[in-house]
């Protein structure tokens, strides 16, 4: 028995590959990103461009930063579904705003009802201790509900786009587009603040034990309003770009981009229990679902064979990442 | 008594609510009789069941996103089953459906425990694959319901030795509502089964740790829910007479009532009968600002307002409620 004990094991290759893996989870995903771009290279060959590259960033950028939103809450063990109803009213009051008011009146009146909501969702969650998941479906409810009612009251005067937010939603700079400029910063931050500083810390501390947090002298409702506020306001900065992508201001806008959100946060390793995950992946995630649409859209298949698709595939991977990275 | 009013101290209060609403329904609407109560049971039949399809998910310590996907997949295939087809093919339909739902949601159980995947990640992938399922199965609102079927929540059922003043007040679809629900959810309460989808819910390990088969209650408590799913889409192909393949607004509907029901989110608490009195607490209340002749946008403003806020004075009596020393 002994013998077996003191041998050195030589370890199997797979094995070591898979504990390689294990140790760096960023580069499993990479992996699948470059295969599903390789497979669309395959279908559709030279549609791989730069042109092409320009397009994919530039619809990624507003899921991952919705997924921002989502990865750092999912880290407290949280989530918020309220950014798709923040960045549809941050987006339709810009575009009915700016029709008669000066840009920067426009954009804090489009800034107002995020850190509204922001708010509410953090004393809810915060100091009523209500469910995230409630909290924030109710206040996307509530919110959903002032807009329509608000849209009732701009008819008259109708909406158009600055020109400022389509430059930076459509617009593309020597091959890069224009949208780098915002996400890039907003990016550095969020991964700063996760990684670099004393609020970032108390993120992954709530998450992982929240007990051992708040008797170490974590004010906890401090820590939770403050982050839904950034979080909504995160997502209202969104609306505003992605009015600039889409240029029709609706009621739903954004709507469509919540659940992937949550998807894009998963897939990249966040756990949706807390404590554990960062933005990196995050920011990997939301554009390995953004190639997926793509290569879905190019399969040509129906609407419906798409989702379902769609919905496997978020689930095989999630489920493929988690065995890889918590096999040890 | 007070061991009761303890015990079932929520449900009680939320009982007294819905009598104190109908008193106002009655006095903002003198006419307000028993046909009205009759249609405000239809309404409420497709609540319901998505609301029943929760609570069991719920009551095992999970989440089901793919409640209203569910529905509406069951509603395009029964609909769209029934098209041109005979009266009698309807009868082979109902149990068809039923245990297509069964199955489905079973699948969810099986896909949750399997893949180790969290519950809200799983259903979240599900709700994409049924949405897509339902759009191959019916492209757009079509079908059909067969005729005794839909008769079957139009009108009241005739009880001998009732006053027919009184019979008025027992619609047919408050009667099949009460029917399906009683001959699942009491057999099921009293069971091994039962307590065990409790046990789960409540403390997972300790229950696995008692010899409960946890992975097998898991997947019977999904496969409950996409049962009470099914009912929910066939009791929405018989009342519109029409397959949607787009899912409706249930599942926000059920997570609210649910908790508005007193069924804690953690799970291993709560009833079915709560989450029922509230789904008919909240139809009531849209119908008074209805009869108020208050904006249906409005009206969306309200309720949200009211769910949240009844969700946040719940969690206040909970922390309340707590022993000293548990809240720092």
């Amino acid at each position: 028995m002994t013998d077996i004990a003191t041998m050195p094991q030589p370890v199997s290759f797979g094995r070591r590959v898979k504990r390689f893996m294990a140790d760096r989870p960023l580069i499993p995903l990479i992996i699948l990103l470059i295969i599903l771009v390789v497979i669309l290279q395959i279908l559709r060959p030279g549609i791989v461009n730069e042109r092409w590259l320009a397009n994919t960033a530039k619809f990624a950028i507003p899921l991952a930063i919705l997924a921002g939103c989502q990865t750092m809450t999912m880290l407290t063990g949280g989530i918020d579904l309220s950014v798709g109803t923040v960045a549809t009213m941050s987006a339709f009051i810009m575009a009915t705003q700016i029709v008669n008011q000066d840009p920067t009146v426009a954009f804090l009146l489009a800034m107002l009802p995020a850190v509204l909501i922001g708010l509410v969702n953090g004393i809810g969650v915060g100091v009523f201790r209500v469910h995230p998941l409630i909290m924030t479906l109710g206040t996307s409810l509530i919110g959903t509900g002032f807009l329509q009612v608000y849209q009732r009251t701009v008819i008259a005067s109708g909406a158009k786009i600055p020109d400022f937010l389509n430059w930076l939603g459509t617009g593309v700079t020597y091959g890069f587009p224009n949208a780098l400029l915002l996400f890039v910063p907003v990016a550095v931050l969020i991964v700063f603040t996760l990684n670099r500083t004393g609020f970032g810390r108390l993120l992954y501390a709530v998450g992982d034990n929240e007990r051992a947090a708040r008797l170490s002298g974590v004010r906890y409702w401090q820590v939770i309003t403050a982050l839904y506020v950034l979080s909504s306001l995160l997502a209202g900065i969104t609306g505003l770009l992605y009015i600039g992508l889409i240029k029709a201001p609706s009621l739903s806008l954004a709507e469509p981009l919540v659940l992937p959100s949550v998807a894009a946060a998963v897939i990249g390793g966040t756990s949706i229990f807390g404590g554990r995950g960062g933005y990196t992946g995050t920011i990997i995630g939301a554009l390995i679902l953004t190639v997926l649409t793509t290569l879905l859209t190019i399969l040509q298949m129906p609407e419906g064979g798409r989702r379902i698709l769609f919905g496997f595939i978020v689930l095989f991977v999630t489920a493929a990442y988690l065995r890889i990275v918590e096999d040890r | 008594m007070s061991r009761f009013l303890r015990n079932q101290g929520w449900v009680a209060g939320l009982f007294a609510l819905l009598i104190f609403l109908f008193v106002v329904t009655k006095l903002i609407q003198p006419a307000y009789g028993s046909g009205d109560f009759g249609s405000l049971a239809r309404a409420v039949l497709p609540y319901a069941f998505a609301v029943a399809a929760q609570t069991v998910v719920v009551i095992a310590g999970g989440i089901d996103l793919s409640v209203a996907a569910m529905m509406a997949l069951t509603s395009v295939t029964a609909a769209s089953m029934m098209n041109g087809a005979s009266e009698e093919y309807a009868l082979f339909v109902v149990p068809f459906v039923l245990a297509m739902g069964f199955v489905l949601g079973a699948l969810n159980g099986v896909l949750i425990v399997v893949t180790r995947v969290p519950d809200i990640v799983v259903t979240l992938a599900t709700l994409f694959v049924l949405q897509g399922a339902a759009l191959l199965v019916l492209g757009a609102p079509g079908g059909a319901a067969a005729e005794w079927l839909k008769a079957s929540v139009i009108g009241t059922v005739p009880i001998p030795g009732l006053p027919d003043w009184a019979d008025a007040w027992v619609p047919k679809a408050l009667a099949l509502l009460v029917v399906c629900l009683c001959i699942i959810w009491i057999p099921l309460r009293r069971s091994r089964l039962g307590l065990s989808i409790y046990a789960i819910g409540s403390n997972e390990l300790a229950a696995f740790r008692s010899g409960v088969p946890v992975a097998r209650t898991r997947i019977i408590a999904y496969a409950l829910s996409g049962l009470f799913a099914a009912m929910g889409g066939l009791s929405l192909t018989i009342s519109t007479g029409i397959g949607a393949p787009i899912p409706g607004p249930y599942l926000l509907a059920s997570v609210a009532a649910v908790v508005l029901g007193g069924v804690a989110l953690g799970g291993g608490k709560g009833g079915l009968l709560g989450p029922i009195i509230a789904v008919f607490v909240l139809r009531l209340v849209r119908t008074d600002l209805t009869l108020l002749a208050i904006d249906p946008n409005v009206t969306a403003i309200i309720e949200g307002l009211i769910m949240v806020a009844v969700v946040m004075f719940g969690a206040f009596i909970t922390i309340r409620g707590r022993p000293v020393g548990a809240t720092p």
